[in-house]
């Protein structure tokens, strides 16, 4: 048995000289001083939805679309708006053709020509990315492409990410796709770009009926912030715990 | 003890550390953890900047009115005050340094989005004047007879 | 920029009834490729492992068959997921900046590792062979020998020593290295599982049992396609020399060993039974608790996917070949039958958890229906399309067949225990 533990102490000595290599590893994922630089602890951004105001008008799509430069005629959006038809003897209908990007002109839903008198209540639900406290799609993400900032907005690498796909399955709320030029993962980020330059998000601006406001939490003088923390604000699929931070008004129990 | 049957072992960690080596070479320095949590925190700091110096292509009612003073001061004063300019007339991006004219929409269609009557109770559609499209001057656009900016005027 | 616009998945997706806006099929056939594939890895080499590490003598030919055969299923196991990224160029990611909070992140470092194993064991294996054919072709000339010296020459990575005490250090590692990687085997394919089985967001997939499950269903697809091929492969011999009628090659070669076979094919039984009965588990779980999903997913189960499910899977894919194995008078054809019907049941499963767990929306209130592109008119078509498809299972023949002139694995006098 001498050969045995000689081969035992060989290959011992092998793997701890072999696993200093990985271990070294962990130096490599630094917290860097720019953490200071990026650190942004008095904003952290929300978003407040109206849907006793929102009418289906369907602008702020076409006006995400343009500004954030998604394909016109791909049938893919960052937001969209969502109608519903609750009829009086029990039944649900929801659409959302293009998401709403055309606005809802027709009364047909589904195929089907619901009479107002069988209408019990019909809605619009504008969604939008929740920038997720603890977002599912950020801890999917096999090589770090997708991410929080320190303001609250979850954003997207394009440069790195692989499209994979996992972070596009793992949402709940099915926020995310495909580029369909760019080729990776995409979604709405609250136009990052313009919320930092003090604009708001281009769907905000274009709603002419106020159903869509930012909201800086941290900021009590806020007056979006203290809707959402005075009045009764409910968030999308609370059960998934993602910890959403896009808030309702009016959020019926019907809503998918 | 026969030494040869490290050799696998020499082979697999040659590998292991071309990977590390590779990963100096293609990884970003600034690619790490930045913030609280491994979790939501591990991403390429550039990129942040690289979001933030997106172009940005609707301007606003107020820059409009750096040009346009007299339509933007006529339009708050009528029904349509809350539409934004750029939600028919395009965004406006950098015009009118690229762009002379902007691409205004005056397409029914613009126009029924609100005012398409889907008679929804309780909604805040309902309180919209509204017509049913096939009845009302079908095939026709709106503007030949509502003046967008003051939807009060008849210009027919 | 003139790229060309493609929405991923609206060319194979048909929507029904409300779907939000942005769904689509996304993961498509070859994410259903995708763990079949490494399941025939992982189950290969726990057949193989059988013989290695538990000693199980009936199973030598095959076991050794299985280790160089799972070595070429190894590099097709990624070749799907490089036909579906979005991205293939940025491949290597997941091994540079691994963000270990996925279980995506596991695969550079579980497939990295396995691969390791796997060619080390066949280092163990074939190393004395390695050496005595360089003796043999040190006279030769010609291409293909000095093709093979070359080749020869780096695979024995200088260790020419092939004294009986070497040799026994040999088998000694090669046990150890079997040992090892069947929990790297089962890791690697539970890590599949983990991938479907942690997503929160989709109903049918979000289940502890779901890599548990995956890990049976793979041995039991490894251990059949290596059943197949192999008794394939042996009685083609068999056939080409009786064909030639030379009585040394008739000598030699007898067809399968059905020994072999009966032992394997309990071990196939015994995976069968538990893959059965966590599935079955799973469903029965589900409607039993009725979560908000259930409603949607019974629609799916029992209706529109009833087929795949019931009939394809668990009764032509499960129950069939299980009563074909386990009725007496078992004969080598009706084996072949039951293994190629294990083969497709295993496929429906990975078929019914991808594709099926794509074919409710989120909304619980919509459907989604997969019309696999099958003649490819474009890049996207043929990648996750029918013929993206076979590439993935012609390949690993392929390989197999390329290995094998190089570590032959059918020779009855390699790797003597």
């Amino acid at each position: 048995m001498t050969c045995s533990r000689r081969a035992f102490l060989k290959d011992t000595l092998g793997c701890s000289l072999a696993s200093v290599l990985p271990l070294s590893a962990f130096t490599l994922l630094t917290r860097t001083e720019a953490r200071a630089a990026v650190a942004n602890s008095n904003v952290r951004w929300g978003f407040l939805v109206d849907t006793n105001k929102c009418v289906g008008c369907g602008m702020c799509v076409k006006a995400c679309k343009n500004e954030n430069e998604i394909p016109y005629d791909a049938p893919v959006t960052r937001t969209w708006v969502e109608r519903y038809i609750v009829t009086k003897d029990g039944r649900t209908l929801a659409d959302s053709p293009l998401g709403g990007r055309d606005g809802y002109t027709q009364r047909e839903i589904s195929e089907e020509d619901i009479e107002p008198e069988d209408i019990a209540k019909a809605f619009f639900v504008p969604k939008l990315c929740n920038q997720c406290d603890n977002p599912a799609c950020v801890q999917v993400c096999p090589v770090g492409a997708t991410y929080k900032t320190d303001d609250g907005v979850v954003l997207v690498d394009r440069e790195w990410c692989i499209g994979c796909g996992y972070c596009i399955m793992a949402c709940p709320y099915g926020v995310r796709f495909f580029h369909p030029v760019h080729k990776v993962a995409e979604k709405c980020n609250f136009c990052y770009h313009r919320i930092t330059k003090g604009l708001d998000p281009a769907c905000v601006q274009s709603c002419a009926f106020g159903a869509r406001r930012l909201a800086n939490l941290r900021d009590p003088d806020d007056p979006v912030t203290q809707i959402i923390t005075t009045e009764r604000v409910a968030v999308l699929k609370d059960e998934y715990g993602t910890k959403p931070n896009v808030f309702y008004l009016g959020l019926d129990a019907n809503v998918r | 003890m026969k030494r040869h049957v490290l050799h696998p072992l020499w082979v697999a960690i040659g590998l292991v550390g071309v990977i590390f080596i590779a990963r100096q070479f293609l990884v970003p320095d600034d690619f790490g953890v930045h913030g609280d949590s491994f979790t939501y925190n591990y991403y390429r700091l550039s990129n942040v900047q690289e979001w933030k110096d997106f172009e940005i292509k609707y301007r606003g009612r107020d820059s409009c009115r750096e040009c346009h003073a007299d339509n933007v001061r006529a339009h708050r004063r009528a029904p349509h005050k809350r539409v934004e300019c750029e939600n028919c007339h395009g965004p406006s991006g950098n015009h009118p340094d690229d762009v002379e004219f902007l691409p205004l929409n005056k397409e029914r269609s613009m126009c029924l989005r609100c005012h398409a009557d889907l008679d929804y109770p309780n909604t805040a559609r309902a309180d919209l004047p509204a017509i049913v499209d096939r009845r009302h001057k079908r095939g026709r656009e709106c503007v030949e007879c509502h003046n967008p900016h003051d939807p009060r005027e008849d210009v027919s | 920029m003139s790229e060309e616009i493609i929405v991923h998945g609206v060319e194979w997706t048909a929507k029904e009834l409300f779907v939000y806006p942005n769904e689509f099929i996304y993961w498509s056939i070859q994410i259903v490729m995708y763990p079949y594939m490494t399941g025939l890895v992982a189950g290969a080499f726990v057949l193989s492992s059988l013989y290695h590490v538990f000693g199980q003598k009936d199973l030598k030919e095959i076991a050794q068959f299985s280790l160089v055969f799972s070595l070429a299923l190894l590099p097709v196991a990624a070749l799907p997921l490089l036909l579906h990224l979005q991205q293939p160029l940025r491949a290597m990611e997941p091994l540079l900046t691994p963000h270990f909070t996925s279980a995506i992140a596991a695969f550079g470092i579980v497939f990295t590792a396995y691969g390791l194993i796997v060619l080390s064991e066949i280092w163990f294996v074939y190393r004395v062979y390695f050496v005595h054919e360089l003796e043999l072709l040190k006279s030769r000339s010609g291409f293909w020998n000095v093709l093979r010296r070359i080749v020869y020459t780096i695979l024995t990575l200088g260790a020419r020593d092939v004294s009986a005490d070497a040799v026994r250090v040999d088998h000694k590692a090669a046990k150890i290295l079997a040992g090892v990687g069947i929990p790297v085997a089962c890791f690697l394919h539970g890590y599949a599982g983990f991938i479907f089985g942690s997503v929160k967001a989709n109903a049918l997939w979000m289940s502890p049992l779901m890599p548990v499950i995956f890990i049976m269903s793979a041995v039991v697809s490894g251990i059949a396609l290596c059943m197949f091929t192999y008794i394939v492969i042996m009685e083609w011999k068999a056939f080409r020399s009786r064909r030639r009628d030379s009585a040394a090659a008739a000598g030699e070669i007898k067809g399968v060993e059905t020994d072999v076979i009966h032992k394997a094919t309990r071990y196939l039984l015994g995976f069968l039974v538990a893959a059965i009965s966590l599935e079955l588990l799973d469903l029965i779980f589900r409607g039993y608790t009725a979560m908000k999903s259930w409603d949607i997913l019974r629609s799916v189960m029992y209706g529109k996917d009833f087929v795949n499910i019931f009939v394809l899977q668990y009764l032509l894919g499960n129950l069939v070949p299980f009563v074909l194995l386990l009725l007496p008078g078992r004969t080598i054809k009706r084996t072949v039958v039951a293994l190629l019907l294990v083969l497709f049941g295993v496929f429906m499963m990975r078929w019914n958890v991808v594709i099926g767990g794509q074919a409710f929306s989120l909304s619980f209130a919509g459907y989604m229906h997969y019309h696999i592109p099958l003649i490819p008119h474009s890049l996207e078509t043929f990648k996750e399309g029918l013929f993206g498809a076979l590439t993935v299972i012609a390949t690993p023949f392929v390989l197999f067949w390329l290995i094998d002139k190089f570590v032959p694995s059918l020779r009855r006098d390699i790797g003597e225990a």
